[in-house]
C-alpha cells in the first residue's frame, strides 16, 4: 500500500495554476495513471485553484491557497483549500451554466464532477471554501485484493 | 487579393505560456494559440482579439488551436465570449485543428454545439466567402 502526500501553499496569482498542474501532472504519471486520466485531473485542479483565486479571492494576489494531494493506497484525495469570501449557496453555485460572469461559463464544478469519483464542497461565508476530490486509481490487473 | 497585412504576437509567461500568432486579412483576423489557455493566459486572448474587433472593425475570427495543449473552463468562457460579443456586430467565430483531447473538454462544454468547428483554416476561410 503506498502512501504520499504533497503540500503546497501558494500565492493566489493566475501564473501559479500551471504549477499546480505541473504538480498534479507529475504524481499522476508516479501512479503510473494513462494519459488521459492525467489530463482530467489537471483540468479538475486547475478549475479548483482557478475557483479559490478568481471566487474566494477576487482575483487579490495577496491572500494564499492550499493544495493538499494525499495518495492511500488505491485512492487520490485533492483539496484546494481558500480563506476568502465563501460560497452563500453551494448547491446553486454547482449547477451547471451558474456563473457570476458572463465571460465564464460556469463550467467550473461541472468538469470537477465529471472527472473525478468524489467532489465535496464546503464553504461558510468569510471563512472560505474546501474543495475535496477524490479520484479511485485503477486496480493494475495483477494487484491482488 | 487586397491588402494582407501579418502581426505576430509572442507572449512569453516563462513555463506556462501561450503564444498567439496573429494575421490579419481583410475583415478576418486569424489567430494561431499555442501553449496553454487557462484563467491566466485568457486574458491575453480577450485583449488580443477586442483590440482588433474594437479599433479595425474585425467581424471574422478564425481561431487555430492545433497548438493548444491544455483548456479548461476559463480558456472556454474566453472563446465563448468572444463568440458572443461578435454575434451582434454581425460577426463570426470559427475554431479550427482542435487536438483531440482539447475537442473532449470542448464537447463536455457543449461549445461544438454553439461554434463552428473546421479541419482547418482554409476550410474556415472557403465557407461563407464565395456567398
Amino acid at each position: 500500500m503506498k502512501t504520499n502526500q504533497l503540500i503546497l501553499t501558494f500565492s493566489s496569482i493566475s501564473e501559479n495554476v500551471g504549477i499546480t498542474r505541473l504538480l498534479i501532472a507529475s504524481v499522476g504519471a508516479q501512479l503510473d495513471l494513462s494519459l488521459n486520466d492525467i489530463e482530467e485531473l489537471k483540468v479538475a485542479v486547475s478549475e479548483a485553484v482557478s475557483n479559490a483565486i478568481i471566487h474566494g479571492y477576487k482575483n487579490d494576489p495577496n491572500h494564499i491557497v492550499y493544495l493538499d494531494l494525499e495518495i492511500t493506497g488505491d485512492t487520490l484525495k485533492i483539496v484546494v483549500k481558500d480563506e476568502g469570501c465563501g460560497i452563500s449557496d453551494v448547491e446553486q453555485a454547482m449547477q451547471p451554466a451558474y456563473s457570476t460572469d458572463p465571460e465564464r461559463m460556469g463550467l467550473g464544478f461541472v468538469f470537477m464532477q465529471s472527472f473525478m469519483d468524489e467532489l465535496q464542497v464546503d464553504s461558510a461565508l468569510e471563512v472560505g471554501t474546501t474543495v475535496t476530490m477524490i479520484k479511485h486509481l485503477k486496480q493494475t490487473p495483477t494487484a491482488s485484493h | 487579393m487586397g491588402s494582407t497585412e501579418m502581426i505576430s504576437t509572442e507572449i512569453n509567461l516563462g513555463g506556462m505560456d501561450l503564444n498567439l500568432e496573429k494575421k490579419i486579412e481583410r475583415l478576418t483576423l486569424l489567430l494561431r494559440l499555442d501553449g496553454e489557455l487557462d484563467m491566466h493566459t485568457a486574458s491575453m486572448v480577450r485583449q488580443a482579439i477586442d483590440i482588433e474587433i474594437e479599433k479595425r472593425g474585425i467581424r471574422r475570427v478564425i481561431l487555430n488551436l492545433q497548438g493548444v495543449q491544455f483548456v479548461d473552463s476559463s480558456g472556454l468562457g474566453v472563446i465563448l465570449g468572444r463568440y458572443k460579443k461578435l454575434l451582434p456586430l454581425g460577426g463570426k467565430l470559427k475554431i479550427t485543428n482542435v487536438p483531440p483531447h482539447i475537442y473532449k473538454i470542448m464537447e463536455l462544454s457543449g461549445l461544438p454545439k454553439i461554434i463552428n468547428f473546421y479541419l482547418d483554416e482554409a476550410h474556415a476561410y472557403e465557407e461563407g466567402r464565395g456567398a
